[in-house]
């Protein structure tokens, strides 16, 4: 028996014909926090309606903690806590109530569902909105009772649909910290457009482009794509690029402006400190050095976009 | 869990003054009619000279209330029911309902009882304040029991009648609109066969099965009509949920 806290087997959804999401697999432990990426219109958001029961998948099968979705879909779905991408807020009532009736409707035992409103409210901030209308707060609070929502039974499983929209930078900050802490004991998956925001919660990240899934992997991976073997160094004078390949580990030169060049070094290799000391002593007037980071944004796109070459 | 869904129901209708409306119009004008019928039942009956002539009090005050309330829920429950479900998925707020624990059928039947309950105030007030004619008269409650609970049937059925409605569009509008044609069309088709009783779609009719609780008799018959108006229709929207998980 594994411990999966997600199983998705296959995951296909056929609409009229089109698949908006094809045979997409993966498995989810608990204790990881999975960023979903992909362009708009990807099958992000029918994905996760397919994981949280709200979608039938027209292929494959969906596994919650063992529980299969399509066999027992209340007990599967008591194991999860679901924020999707519109949220589905009853404005007419007040932040308490709406929590209230959350809460209950989640199968919080009626001795602890004022305890589960107010320990809710306090991890996402709402403490001073608790008797205010939904209809009258901010799109950012609105956001947060949402999130509210789908932490308020402490579910194993926490799916959030683009979570950090509409909100400020602090509560995106505030935010961020809340998933990392609900992922650190439970299992979280969150959509995002925004990379940097993967890269700061996710362990794990799944780019999903056309239905397909193109990258699963943990974010390291991404990362070290991302910052390679690349050194950026500004010159007042700068060099032929043959002579900086003299330098001991830099294996290839290029410039890129005026002032600007790029050096690629071997694996391993820490070229930075004698291209200083050269630079110094031959008066190249070297200003600046730092690793040539590819962006996150650049990885993304060129992962996107080898698929579609393959295709 | 069905307690749950319908307690939602209940605080957001409380919630919004529209439920507050209709209850306060509502209970405004069969007061009017029970006053009304208070004053005409003297002036009838002292008119009323043969013995065969004269009615009870509960049956005369009685009639006209429950005649009229009967025919007001027409226009009340569309009103009501127009919102359960059309609204939900025009805010996109019934992936709340679907991601919890809750079955279709708890939801649906949670969203029914909730509007029953909230209709079933009309009722008890009605027949609180027709037993309030047993202060100076010797009334017949059972005849109020039987008037009662046939309009909770009818009630019932037009909710179940409203919330498939009401779950097939996007638009609360649209809902009430079609609710409200094909309660009409219900209650009155047996006037369309008024020459020709004996029609099988004459019996289709709502307001002939009102009919005999509204002459103060319990007729399985009848309560087995409405409670297959009522199964089916729950059926049915149970049917057309299940629609939006399969087709999305």
């Amino acid at each position: 028996m594994n411990d999966f806290t997600v199983e998705a087997i296959g995951l296909t959804r056929l609409y009229g014909g089109r698949e908006a999401v094809s045979n997409v697999s993966f498995n989810l432990s608990k204790g990881q926090v999975l960023g979903f990426l992909g362009p708009n219109g990807a099958g992000k958001s029918t994905t996760m309606k397919m994981l949280t029961g709200n979608l039938a998948p027209s292929n494959g099968s969906v596994k919650i903690c063992g529980i299969d979705m399509m066999e027992n879909p209340k007990e599967a779905k008591a194991l999860i806590g679901y924020l999707p991408e519109m949220r589905p807020l009853y404005k007419e009532l007040t932040v308490d109530e709406y929590l209230t009736i959350a809460a209950r409707l989640h199968r919080v035992s009626g001795a602890n569902i004022k305890k589960a409103v107010e320990q809710a409210k306090e991890r996402c901030g709402l403490g001073h909105m608790s008797k205010r209308l939904i209809e009258n707060l901010s799109n950012g609070y609105q956001q947060r009772v949402g999130i509210a929502q789908a932490i308020i039974h402490n579910p194993m499983v926490v799916i959030l649909d683009e979570p950090t929209v509409g909100l400020d930078p602090i509560q995106i900050r505030d935010i961020r910290a809340l998933i990392r802490e609900v992922g650190s004991e439970r299992s979280v998956i969150i959509s995002t457009h925004i990379l940097p925001e993967v890269e700061m919660v996710c362990d794990h990240v799944q780019i999903i482009d056309k239905g397909k899934l193109v990258f699963n992997g943990a974010i390291d991976v991404l990362k070290k794509q991302r910052i390679g073997n690349k050194l950026l160094i500004a010159m007042n004078k700068p060099p032929k690029a043959a002579e900086l390949l003299k330098i001991v580990g830099v294996e290839e030169a290029e410039s890129v402006s005026d002032q600007l060049m790029r050096v690629r070094f071997a694996e391993g290799a820490t070229p930075a400190e004698a291209i200083v000391q050269t630079a110094v002593a031959k008066g190249w007037g070297l200003y600046q050095i730092g690793p040539d980071q590819t962006s996150l944004e650049d990885v993304f796109v060129q992962l996107t976009y080898q698929e579609q070459a393959a295709a | 869990m069905i307690i749950n869904v319908a307690r939602k129901e209940l605080k957001s209708m409380f919630a919004s003054p529209m439920g507050w409306v209709i209850l306060a119009l509502l209970m405004f004008s069969f007061g009017t009619y029970y006053l009304n019928g208070v004053n005409d039942y003297f002036a009838v009956m002292s008119g009323a000279m043969r013995p065969a002539e004269r009615t009870g009090v509960t049956q005369f005050v009685g009639q006209n209330v429950y005649g009229f309330a009967s025919f007001m829920v027409l226009f009340a429950v569309p009103l009501l029911s127009m919102r359960l479900v059309s609204e939900e998925r025009r805010n996109q707020t019934l992936p709340f309902l679907f991601s919890a624990p809750l079955s279709l059928t708890e939801i649906v039947l949670g969203k029914f009882l909730g509007l029953v309950a909230f209709l079933s105030i009309l009722v008890v007030y009605i027949g609180a304040m027709l037993s309030t004619l047993n202060i100076w008269a010797d009334i017949d409650f059972g005849f109020i029991v039987a008037n009662s609970i046939g309009l909770l049937l009818m009630v019932a059925s037009f909710s179940a009648l409203g919330l498939y409605f009401s779950s097939i569009t996007q638009q609360p509008v649209v809902a009430a609109i079609l609710t409200f044609i094909a309660l009409f069309a219900l209650m009155f088709l047996d006037r369309f066969f008024a020459g020709d009783p004996s029609n099988t779609l004459a019996s289709l009719s709502l307001t002939r099965h009102f009919q005999s609780f509204a002459g103060g008799l319990i007729d399985t018959a009848d309560i087995a009509y409405f409670g297959l108006f009522i199964a089916s229709f729950l059926t049915l929207t149970v049917r057309r949920l299940d629609a939006d998980r399969l087709r999305g």
